[in-house]
């Protein structure tokens, strides 16, 4: 595929707010996960939260978007300069010709849960004042990002849970490939609620401490939250060293609904996909930023098919210890950290790990490695059995 | 864009599988109304069917009607689902829950309200590995759902099958989003004319607003009107009807498709 610049870039996290407190924490080995004390939550788990002082209420001529997920999307946008490069893009191309593609798992459905507390205990009706399409809506995330940017080309929220911000780089890349539109804002967003906290903890893959990927004693994920937006553009002639989509690759597992294939048959299509669409070979990888939950049976799966396709000498690593799995914006999130990784010029390791898994066969990081990677990968996998990885590195080979 | 229809599923209110809607929505026999029942979905194994709500019987149902009327098979195919909303059963049922005193959330629930749930069931159910999307522009999910399988289609695809659908949604959630009646449809579109094609579809995205393009009469009208999925009636008739036309379906307010159609 036509490869195409990360113009630029905007995240928040329990990391921090913006590409240098993110790249700080992950230099300096400061992992967001904290013990769970979101809202009435009782759960005997770790959280990576962003700070509600942190999180203002949304701008006032969108005040009917309110809602913890939107004001972690806007958190993320007034980053880093992400507002400008898109009224700049805006003034390029014009409104109509700039395409948004959000990902997200849960949106707003917080205000539901809430407004479920306070239920008309005569007729059970919901309360007034939640606004169930502009918050709890799935499509509520990209509506807000377009008309907080005043677009008006494509919008679209992809929700194929853990992999959606990572499959809208795919989306972006074929409106881009067929002339829909000349520029895309891509990314996700998802905010801790009480439905994921204790769907996760149903299915008892909660960790019981900070989340620990690749650990020999893994037991289960931290769920975080955050955001990451980033502006793709079709490279011009000047960005042969910008930071990259080189390529994506989608697939389904066609297993089972909470598990993932136990060879991981369907990451591996979905790796090499990506490297297809990339025209590279596993060779041309230097670091792999894994999905790497801490579940038991994702890190096994994940690992087998890692080494099945690249063998064991591609660096690699989790990230989720220090952000937590931010379920559908850990796509996006981890393509930003992969950007970090590349412009820095160092590989993340894992915190939280201590004692590698001796069943796993890659060449796990657990310490932050100083090789500068060139071209990386970046894999999101998801509930339903979705599949999606990034090759990402220099515009130009 | 332009793009091949090779066939058609459909599953809504006296509208029971493609075969038999086409001469009423060809105008040729009168519509007659009568509740939907939930589609049976013999394809998925047993466990999984006795833990499916109704989105993904319509979604898992309606895929299958349309390729049932083709040779193509399911395991090479990439998808695009569409909706305007998970399954509000399972929404319901988690946020009285989570209000309750015990939170018991059952695990089952949990993995079902993840939006991509139909995707999932459906892979499972045809075994296929293909790529897949589920994607939820609220009212517009049709519009966006077909830009996306169009767009599938003349980016490499030789062929990509869009689902929409949606069904009602329980109190007191469908009093904020009032779903009138679950409906769903299924396009297999293709690159090139196949054998099977149906019709030619010219798909432009332009900017401004233009209404709907109206279907057939008061009754299809109501249900057009009902349900986001059903935004699909007016280019669904035309297809019956096999006669060049050309159909406006709004895009979020500002924008709109104009879909031109020839038929094969």
């Amino acid at each position: 595929m036509q490869p195409l610049v990360f113009r630029s870039l905007a995240t928040a996290s329990s990391l921090g707010q913006g590409l240098d407190a993110t790249a700080a924490a992950l230099i300096e080995r400061r992992s967001g996960l904290a013990p769970c004390d979101f809202d009435t939550a009782r759960i005997d788990s770790w959280i990576g939260r962003i700070a509600d002082e942190a999180l203002a209420p949304v701008r006032q001529d969108l005040a009917r978007f309110d809602c913890r997920n939107n004001r972690i999307a806007q958190l993320a946008l007034r980053q880093d300069g992400f507002e400008h490069a898109v009224e700049e893009a805006r003034a390029r191309h014009g409104a109509r010709r700039i395409g948004v593609f959000l990902g997200t798992s849960t949106s707003g459905i917080l205000q539901t849960e809430l407004a479920y507390r306070r239920r008309d205990p005569a007729t059970g009706a919901l309360p007034d004042d939640l606004q169930y399409a502009t918050t709890h809506n799935n499509y509520s995330l990209a509506d807000f990002v377009r008309t907080y940017f005043a677009l008006g080309g494509l919008s679209v929220v992809v929700s194929t849970a853990c992999s959606s911000s990572a499959k809208v780089f795919g989306n972006a890349a074929r409106a881009i490939a067929a002339g829909l539109c000349d520029a895309a804002i891509v990314g996700g967003t998802d905010s801790l609620c009480l439905t994921t906290l204790y769907g996760f903890g149903s299915l008892q893959l909660l960790a019981s401490g900070p989340c620990r990927p690749f650990d020999a004693g893994r037991d289960g994920i931290s769920i975080g939250e955050g955001a990451g937006f980033v502006l793709l553009e079709p490279a011009g002639r000047a960005d042969g060293n910008r930071t990259a989509l080189l390529g994506v690759g989608e697939s389904s597992d066609a297993y089972h609904m909470s598990s993932p294939h136990p060879d991981g048959a369907g990451a591996r299509l979905a790796m090499s996909a990506a490297l297809r669409a990339a025209g590279r070979s596993p060779g041309d990888i230097d670091y792999i930023n894994l999905h790497g939950t801490g579940t038991r049976s994702n890190d096994t799966a994940e690992a087998k098919a890692v080494n099945d396709l690249f063998g064991n000498d591609t660096a690699c690593s989790s990230t989720k210890g220090w952000t937590g799995h931010t379920l559908g914006a850990c796509g996006a999130l981890e393509a930003i950290i992969c950007e970090i990784a590349i412009r820095r010029g160092f590989m993340p390791g894992s915190v939280n790990t201590r004692t590698l898994d001796p069943a796993i066969r890659v060449r796990y990081l657990i310490d932050n490695a100083q090789e500068p990677p060139h071209t990386v990968m970046s894999n999101a996998f998801g509930f339903g059995g979705t599949n999606c990885s990034l090759v990402i590195g220099p515009a130009a080979a | 864009m332009r793009v091949f229809v090779e066939s058609v599923g459909l599953i809504g209110p006296g509208l029971p599988g493609w075969q038999a809607a086409r001469p009423v929505l060809a105008g040729v026999q009168p519509y007659a109304h009568s509740a939907l029942n939930p589609p049976r979905v013999d394809i998925l194994p047993a466990a999984e069917r006795r833990r499916t709500g109704l989105p993904v019987k319509l979604a898992i149902a309606v895929g299958q009607d349309a390729l049932a009327q083709t040779g193509r098979g399911a395991d090479q195919l990439p998808t695009v689902f569409s909706a305007s909303g998970g399954d509000g059963e399972v929404i319901h049922e988690i946020c009285e829950t989570l209000a309750g005193p015990e939170r018991l959330v059952s695990p089952t629930r949990f993995h079902n309200s993840v939006h991509n749930a139909p995707a999932g069931y459906w892979s499972i159910a045809t075994r296929s590995q293909a790529k897949s999307t589920s994607l939820c522009c609220r009212d517009w999910s049709f519009a966006a759902g077909l830009v996306e399988a169009a767009t599938e289609v003349v980016t490499g695809s030789e062929a990509a099958l869009l689902l929409c659908y949606d069904a009602r949604y329980p109190e007191p959630l469908h009093h904020l989003r009032p779903v009138a009646e679950a409906f769903a449809t299924a396009l297999l579109l293709t690159r090139v004319r196949t054998a099977d094609a149906a019709s030619e579809l010219s798909i432009e995205l332009i900017a401004g607003h233009h209404a709907d393009s109206p279907v057939l009469n008061v009754e299809l009208e109501a249900l057009r009107k009902g349900n986001p999925a059903a935004r699909a009636l007016p280019l669904l008739a035309a297809i019956a009807t096999g006669k060049p036309a050309t159909v406006f379906v709004d895009y979020l307010g500002d924008g709109h498709l104009r879909i031109d159609l020839r038929a094969s």
